[in-house]
Order: C-alpha cells, then sequence, then structure tokens
C-alpha cells in the first residue's frame, strides 16, 4: 500500500488522501501522472518525509507528500 | 535630500519634552543602509549597550530604510531599534502596515525617543509638526479601541503605532502594535516604550509618497518593473502565500517531521491537519490581508466568533497549537487575536505557555497555583486565559509567565525546560530536524529567532536550490549568507519575503535605483555583514558571552522520538566553528581584523 497526501491548491479537485496499491506505480512520476498533476505543479516532494524526484522510486509502505509553492515564515 | 531621504531625523527627549531637528549623515547612511543598520549604529554609537533597558538612558530608534514607502514591492516597513529588556541585547523589530510609510511621507527618516516622560505621553506628528500630547485617557484599551479612538482624533489619514496594555505594564514579551494588527513583535521592545510612558505615535502626512527623495523616481520605477516580474512568476510570492499565507508551513514542516510538539519533546503532531493553512482558508479565512504597496498578501483577515480580525501566521497557529498539543483552531484564532489586543509577541508568549505546560507535566506548577486554568497539553481554554493573564499580569506567577520562558523555567530551576536562546523563544522549526537554522537560532544578535537567516527556504521549501536538511555541510556558509542579506533587506525598509524570489542582485538593482549608488551585490553583502558585525558588537559591549550562542540541551542530547526526523539532533558542536570562520570570528566575537576589513574602526579593541 501506498498513501498519496496532497496539500494546498492540489486538492483542489481532489481528495486529501489516497490509498492505493502498489501495483504499477514505479515512481513519483506516475503518481503524479494518475493524478492529473503537472511538475511544475509540484514545488516540494516528499517520501516519507525527505526531499526526493519525481523519478524517485515508490515502495510499498511509502508515504508520498506533493505540495505546490507553500512557505512563508 | 540624498540617498533617498529628507536627511531629517527627529531627537524627542521626553523628559524635558523637547525635539530637536538633527541631519541624517548620509555617509554613515551608504554604509548601514538604514532600518536596522543605521538603527543599530546610532543605538551602539549612543551607548546603548550598557544601559538599563527599562531607564530613561535607553533609546528607541524608530527608523525607515531608503526603499521604505518607495514603490518597490512590500516596501511600507519601519524597525524598532533598542536594547531588549528580555534578552539585554540588541533589539530590532521591524513591522508592516502603513505606519513606516507613512513617518516618511512625513518627511521623517527616523525618530530617536530617549528619556522617560513625567506623565503617559503620545506623540502626534503632522508633516514637520510634532508635539507631545497626554495620553492618560487611551490607557488601559486594546489596541483596535485605541487605534479608532487616536484615528477619530487624528483623522482618518492618520497611521497609529501603540503599545497595549501590556506595554503599558513592561511585560518583557510586549509588542509594538500599528495599524491595528501588525506587529514589531519580539524582544519586548513595547516594554521599553512603556517604561519611557510613551503610549503611541500617531503619524498624519500630507504627501502620498516620497519620490521627492529619490535619485531617480524613474529608475526606480524601471527597477520595480523588473523585480515585479521574479515576484509574480515565483510561485510562493506570486499566488501561493495569497492563498494560504504563511500558515501553509504547517503541513510541510510536519511533513519533514519537524514540527516542535508539546515544547518540543516531540516533532510530529498528528493532529496537525486541524491546524494547518488549509484548514484556516476552509473554515475561517474571511480574506487575504496586505501591507502597503504589497503584492504578496500574505496576511490573514479571519472570523473570531461575529468579529472579523488579523488572523494567526505561521508561528502562532503552531506555538498555540503543535507546541501545547491543542488542535482546536478557533481557539488559536482566538489566542491570537487577545495577542494583538494586548499588545504581545505572538511567538514568545505561546512558547511561554507551552514550557510552562512541561512544567506543569513534571509537577513543578500545580493545578492549585492556576487559579482556574490548569496548564495540562490541549487545553484550549486555559492557553487563551493564559495568555490574556499575560498580557496585563496580575498575580506572581502571571508575572512570571509574561517574563518568558528562560525567567519562568529558571524559577522552576529546570531551566532546559526554556526552548529559547538568549531569553528569546525560538521559533516554529525543529533544528534537530534542519540543520541550517540551528546555526541561524543559536547565533542570531536578537536571541532565538528565524528571521535573521531563514534557511528554511533552501533547507525545506527549496528556494533558490533545495539542500538536504539533514546535513551539516556547508549550512554555516548558508547561514552567514542568509543573515547577511536580510540584514540588507531590514535596512532597506522591504519586507523578507521579497526574498522567496528576489535575491542580492534584484535588491542591488533597487538599492541603486533609489540611492542613485553603484553598488555590485557583492558590496551589498558585505555591508550586511557589516550590519550583523556591529549588532555583535553591541551584544559584546552589553554583556554577552561566547557561551549564549547556544541552543537548549535538549536540541543536541535528546534525539527526535517519533516521526519523519526520528533520531536525529542538532549537530551545533559541528557547525558552530565553522560558522565563525566564515565569519572571521573568534569565541563568537569579530576579530580586529574582521572588524577592519569591515570598516568598523570604532570597534576595533572593544
Amino acid at each position: 500500500m501506498i498513501e498519496v497526501r496532497l496539500f494546498a491548491g492540489l486538492r483542489q479537485g481532489r481528495e486529501k488522501i489516497y490509498h492505493w496499491e502498489k501495483g504499477s506505480i514505479c515512481n513519483v512520476q506516475d503518481i503524479m501522472d494518475r493524478l492529473g498533476i503537472q511538475r511544475k505543479e509540484v514545488n516540494i516532494l516528499l517520501i516519507n518525509g525527505f526531499h526526493q524526484k519525481p523519478e524517485t522510486e515508490v515502495r510499498d509502505g511509502d508515504i508520498v507528500s506533493l505540495f505546490p509553492a507553500v512557505g512563508g515564515g | 535630500m540624498a540617498y533617498a531621504y529628507y536627511e531629517k531625523i527627529a531627537r524627542i527627549n521626553l523628559t524635558t519634552g523637547t525635539v530637536t531637528v538633527e541631519k541624517l549623515d548620509t555617509d554613515l547612511a551608504k554604509k548601514f543602509i538604514g532600518g536596522r543598520g543605521l538603527g543599530t549604529k546610532i543605538v551602539y554609537d549612543e551607548g546603548c549597550a550598557t544601559v538599563d533597558p527599562l531607564g530613561p538612558d535607553n533609546k528607541l530608534v524608530y527608523i525607515t530604510g531608503p526603499l521604505t514607502g518607495a514603490g518597490a514591492p512590500s516596501s511600507g516597513r519601519y524597525m524598532v531599534v533598542t536594547k531588549s529588556p528580555l534578552t539585554g541585547m540588541i533589539a530590532c523589530s521591524n513591522s508592516g502596515g502603513i505606519w513606516g510609510a507613512k513617518l516618511k511621507y512625513a518627511g521623517w527618516d527616523a525618530l530617536i525617543v530617549e528619556g522617560e516622560a513625567p506623565e503617559w505621553t503620545y506623540i502626534n506628528i503632522v508633516d514637520d509638526k510634532i508635539e507631545l500630547l497626554d495620553a492618560r485617557e487611551y490607557l488601559g484599551l486594546f489596541s483596535e479601541e485605541c487605534d479608532e479612538k487616536l484615528k477619530e482624533k487624528h483623522g482618518k489619514d492618520s497611521s497609529v503605532l501603540t503599545i497595549g496594555i501590556a506595554g503599558e505594564k513592561k511585560v518583557l514579551l510586549a509588542a509594538i502594535m500599528n495599524d491595528k494588527d501588525r506587529a514589531a513583535g519580539r524582544s519586548g521592545v513595547g516594554a521599553v516604550m512603556g517604561s519611557k510612558k510613551l503610549k503611541g505615535i500617531v503619524v498624519t502626512a500630507s504627501k502620498k509618497n516620497a519620490d521627492e527623495v529619490l535619485a531617480s523616481a524613474e529608475a526606480l520605477k524601471a527597477a520595480n518593473k523588473d523585480v515585479m516580474v521574479n515576484i509574480r512568476e515565483n510561485g510562493l510570492t506570486g499566488g501561493g502565500l495569497r492563498a494560504l499565507g504563511t500558515a501553509s508551513l504547517v503541513n510541510v514542516i510536519n511533513g519533514v517531521g519537524s514540527l516542535p510538539t508539546k515544547n518540543w519533546q516531540e516533532s510530529y503532531y498528528d493532529q496537525a491537519e486541524d491546524v494547518s493553512g488549509e484548514a484556516l482558508a476552509e473554515k475561517y479565512l474571511v480574506k487575504a490581508g496586505a501591507c502597503h504597496r504589497c503584492p504578496i498578501a500574505c496576511g490573514r483577515i479571519v472570523k473570531v466568533g461575529d468579529k472579523v480580525v488579523g488572523g494567526p501566521e505561521y508561528e502562532p497557529l503552531w506555538a498555540y497549537g503543535a507546541n501545547m498539543a491543542n488542535s482546536d483552531l478557533a481557539s488559536i484564532n482566538e489566542a491570537n487575536m487577545w495577542c494583538n489586543e494586548y499588545g504581545l509577541d505572538a511567538i514568545s508568549v505561546p512558547c511561554t505557555i507551552a514550557a510552562a505546560m512541561e512544567l506543569y507535566q513534571r509537577g513543578a506548577i500545580k493545578e492549585e497555583d492556576c487559579a482556574g486554568a490548569p496548564l495540562e497539553w490541549g487545553n484550549a481554554a486555559s492557553a487563551i486565559e493564559w495568555t490574556k493573564r499575560m498580557g496585563d499580569p496580575k498575580t506572581e506567577l502571571d508575572w512570571l509567565m509574561s517574563s518568558g520562558s528562560a525567567r519562568l523555567c529558571e524559577h522552576y530551576g529546570m531551566p532546559e525546560v526554556s526552548m529559547a536562546v538568549k531569553k528569546q523563544e525560538m521559533p516554529a522549526y525543529d533544528a534537530r530536524g534542519v540543520q541550517g537554522i540551528g546555526i541561524t537560532y543559536a547565533t542570531s544578535n536578537r536571541g532565538g529567532c528565524h528571521v535573521r537567516g531563514y534557511t528554511i527556504a533552501p533547507e525545506v521549501v527549496g528556494l533558490p536550490v533545495q539542500l538536504d536538511r539533514t546535513v551539516t555541510n556547508e549550512k554555516a556558509f548558508w547561514s552567514k549568507t542568509f543573515q547577511d542579506l536580510t540584514a540588507v533587506i531590514d535596512s532597506m525598509g522591504l519586507c523578507l519575503f521579497t526574498s522567496f524570489a528576489l535575491g542580492a542582485p534584484e535588491y542591488t538593482k533597487l538599492l541603486n535605483a533609489a540611492c542613485g549608488t553603484e553598488y555590485t551585490p557583492e558590496q551589498v553583502l558585505e555591508i550586511g555583514e557589516r550590519i550583523y558585525n556591529i549588532e555583535r558588537m553591541f551584544n559584546k559591549a552589553a554583556g554577552m558571552k561566547p557561551e549564549d550562542d547556544r541552543l537548549p540541551k535538549r536540541l543536541l542530547e535528546e534525539p527526535i522520538p517519533d516521526g519523519p526526523s526520528k533520531g536525529l539532533v542538532s549537530k551545533l558542536p559541528i557547525t558552530l566553528p565553522e560558522y565563525y570562520k566564515v565569519r572571521g570570528w573568534e569565541a563568537a566575537f569579530p576579530t580586529d581584523e574582521t572588524l577592519k576589513r569591515l570598516g568598523l574602526d570604532e570597534c576595533v579593541g572593544k
């Protein structure tokens, strides 16, 4: 099982959280494709709390978090 | 007129009730820019480092930068520089709204306030006229009502800066408020005003801009146009902050397991979503709010009951939320409102309550001490009640709480429970999970603070590049560079948030256009370094010791117990010596060689 968490504007028209069987999902790009999220929409991409790239392989049990441009201080 | 200044400073002596006009030294402005830099130079030269911060010899410098009100993006800021009663070191707190711009439009670059008024006073400025008026009828009012009454008296075009009840009582966590809910929040600057019996400063300006002092209004307009492209095209400044405000960080920082929880005993809050920027926008947001000439609009205007008020930024959302294990978002909006109404630092106040909750957990504070507001984790009603008590302290515990976590925890013999640096509470990023920000905290001249070198931008948000948050490599360099650039931005009169989209070349372009200078970006960064070093020399004169550059023991010795950053500790013992090396400092202070390199000959041998 893979958990996908979406934040801020990426939630528009989508769920906050998805739980998917790993199945044919190889990397984060596959997840973004399935959700119709473009690369330029994602500013922060985390797997289990650590920054990764769309090409990073996803493993069973991973939590993938996608954020658009967010921040401040 | 030169260097985008009117070259006019008003020195207001409250003891004698006299106002004298002095000429701003443009040579000094070229060396320190203005705002934070020039303000620090003034208080350093005038010997404030060694005075009682709450005595008549301390001075308050309200100072603009060359870009304040000049039409550049997010250019409404002013700075308050003084000696902090909280830290005993340099205080420089800045604020937005429109007050700073109005001061400039009225023809004043800065105000130096000294002495102590015999009776409660406020300063009324109408263009070049400055008068001292009786403030007694405004005492004891909440910030919003006080702002409204003073505007009623001085006209709707006036802009009001005041202290709240907390400042009147010289509470060490008192802020200075302007334009109702904007705050120069940190380091107890409101208490310094209170110690002088100065309730407020009202400014009315006939002019609507200060274009006449610009080296070239045309050149600045062109530079603005260029940098606005960067601001608009950047996802954060071009829309992200307007949509969710800084509150969007709650889920990000929790996502990287670095959201301090229960007074930093943990660093992952499983109910973060309930108190996130997303939840705030969904349930309570009325609209985004913007300061003067700000295209970013990070402010939150929210509903609290049937009132519409300034809402919480990321820091209070965290401090009243995860840091107290409180998932009641409505209570956070309300507590934040009370911070504004009493004129309190909305970071240090909730952080001190969180420290008190840990003291309660450990049995040091007992239920019977709490007068009906037990300091249990997650008790939202108590958080609100203690905020009010800290804003208007009456009992011994009220006073202890209102003096910040360092003094509170020291009193109970548990100094390690205070999550503060130099007696000022650290903000919402766990330095165990994000290595660079720990350097910023430990070496911040004004004590625990994130906006003195916001390495969260590269370490978490990926701006301008994405760094590995867990490693120490090059973090000393990043922290120093961000500290120096921030000193420049704070001195120009711009908002730090522009730096998500702009870098040293863009700031240099704006500065050169406004001032008619020909700085290179390297020279501008060197000015920032000079400012950081003179602040440090102020602290040295004030009695700072090398061991004051520290982090609480918990961050060095207690690994994060759970969440994505489980097992991590701060590696400050590795990064701090590296930092001193890149700064040219030894044992926490600049060497004479460094001071000479930076043209700070007046500090050599001190």
